[in-house]
């Protein structure tokens, strides 16, 4: 029988704690970029403008429906071949997870927007706002509240996802774990601890999506 | 008369949806400090009459002249810009059937919004304005509220004071009392009925019959897409003279 054995671990939770730091930012740095790609290309999605349209159809459904790991490789290899642009795996990471949550939330973005009532649509138009102004004033900040339970639950996906730029050796909690397990032999015990860590750590951000998505209904 | 005593001079209108022709050729000249009420059955087309008098909906052909700025619509035509229509829009007041107050505004930022956002009027000069239109519809006291805590009349008020606050030439009132509870219609009414004896230029699309015969100057009798009838308020709903006209009336009861 396998004998478990967690103690060895605990010289390594110095470089444990590095790469939860790591993953920590990650998401971060991916979040934000991915919320600012998603809302352009959500708003493109109802642009007056056909091309626009296509376009951030298009890219949607590219990343949307590719997966994860093969936008990360070739992003990493393929492209400086294909551009002639080089980047760090961090780069290329921040920028394929952006990319590909920008393409989640730019679904979200968009299905908010249109679960506005057009009646306030045109009573911001009637009164003498510009479209922009009634987008801005009226329309977003009401769409932001049906938004804001999925875009936190992409989120929440994002932070999982992020485990996959080790396989471009960017040194984040699973990279850190990798190299904990081959130097110990004790690779069970190590992707135990790194669930765990990932499990502590969004636990407590789905309770605050609950209680958000509870003092959203409550507002209404 | 000159053209420019009208408040409103509408020529030639055009609107179709695909196939669907939903208006003509409307012809509609209203003089300033007129009350019109457009009557006729659903899906005659009074509706999109009066978002087009707005650009809510942007005509097929024909003019749309408003006080001083006017708008041809057509082949050879430029359609006026974003701009030029929220500038346009600024001149008339809508109110809507199913009020569209902003839920995430008190009443008194939903009635400040057109002056804040529209004009630029600094925040303290709206409020001001917004406070003294809330009294004349008799919600002062509502001013600090969020508008699922109101009846509907009263939102529909809350909903006439904010148009007010962009203090336009025309106001525009698509079945204001439609959605309403019976017992909620007449405090409407009643004050559209004071801003008609104010002097504002009215269009009224609506179902209320015995109120178009006492406040509107003028009635509009539409079906499908046409003017079929218009005249002085009384002689229309009492003496009708097309038979579309005295078997739509049929339906009202128009003396209380």
């Amino acid at each position: 029988m396998y004998q478990w054995d967690f103690s060895i671990l605990w010289s390594y939770r110095g470089l444990l704690f590095e790469g939860t730091l790591v993953t920590i930012a990650l998401t971060a740095a991916v979040i934000v970029l991915g919320l600012m790609i998603g809302l352009v290309a959500g708003l493109a999605q109802l642009s007056r403008f056909a091309a626009l349209r296509w376009l951030s159809w298009g890219y949607i459904e590219l990343f949307r429906c590719t997966p994860l790991l093969v936008q990360l490789l070739w992003f990493y290899y393929a492209l400086p071949l294909l551009i002639g642009i080089e980047m760090t795996a961090i780069t290329a990471s921040i920028l394929t997870l952006a990319l590909y949550g920008g393409s989640f939330y730019a679904e979200v973005i968009r299905g908010g927007i249109q679960s506005i009532d057009t009646g306030q649509r045109e009573a911001g138009l009637a009164l003498g706002l510009t479209s922009g102004k009634v987008m801005r004033r009226i329309v977003l900040p009401q769409a932001v509240k049906q938004m804001i339970p999925p875009l936190m639950n992409q989120s929440i996906i994002q932070f999982k996802n992020t485990s996959l730029v080790s396989v471009l050796a960017v040194p984040d909690l699973l990279y850190q774990g990798q190299a904990a397990a081959t130097e110990t032999y004790r690779p069970l015990e190590v992707y135990t601890v790194i669930a765990i860590i990932y499990f502590v750590v969004l636990v407590p951000l789905t309770a605050i999506v609950k209680k958000s998505e509870k003092s959203l209904r409550a507002s209404d | 008369m000159s053209t420019d005593s009208y408040k409103i001079d509408i020529n030639g209108l055009k609107k179709q949806f695909g196939d669907l022709v939903v208006l003509r050729d409307i012809n509609l000249k209203v003089p300033t400090g007129d009350v019109v009420a457009l009557i006729g059955p659903s899906g005659s087309g009074k509706s999109t009459l009066l978002r087009c008098m707005n650009l809510l909906i942007i005509p097929d052909g024909g003019t749309v002249q408003i006080g001083k700025d006017a708008f041809s619509f057509g082949p050879g035509t430029r359609l006026p810009s974003g701009q030029q229509q929220a500038r346009f829009r600024m001149g008339t007041g809508m109110v809507f059937q199913h009020f569209n107050l902003f839920p995430h505004m008190t009443v008194l930022q939903n009635v400040m919004e057109g002056p804040v956002s529209a004009k630029g009027t600094p925040k303290a000069e709206a409020a001001v304005l917004a406070r003294k239109l809330l009294a004349k519809v008799g919600l002062a006291e509502k001013a600090d509220v969020y508008p699922q805590r109101l009846s509907g009349g009263q939102k529909q008020r809350v909903a006439i004071a904010r148009a007010l606050a962009m203090e336009p030439d025309v106001m525009l009132f698509d079945e204001a009392t439609s959605a309403l509870d019976p017992e909620l219609v007449s405090e409407v009414l009643s004050v559209m009925k004071d801003l008609a004896a104010e002097g504002m230029t009215m269009i009224i699309v609506t179902h209320e019959i015995a109120f178009a015969r006492e406040v509107a100057d003028t009635v509009v009798f539409m079906r499908d897409g046409v003017v079929v009838e218009e005249g002085p308020a009384r002689t229309v709903i009492d003496n009708p003279v097309q038979e579309a006209t005295r078997s739509f009336l049929k339906h009202f009861h128009t003396r209380n």
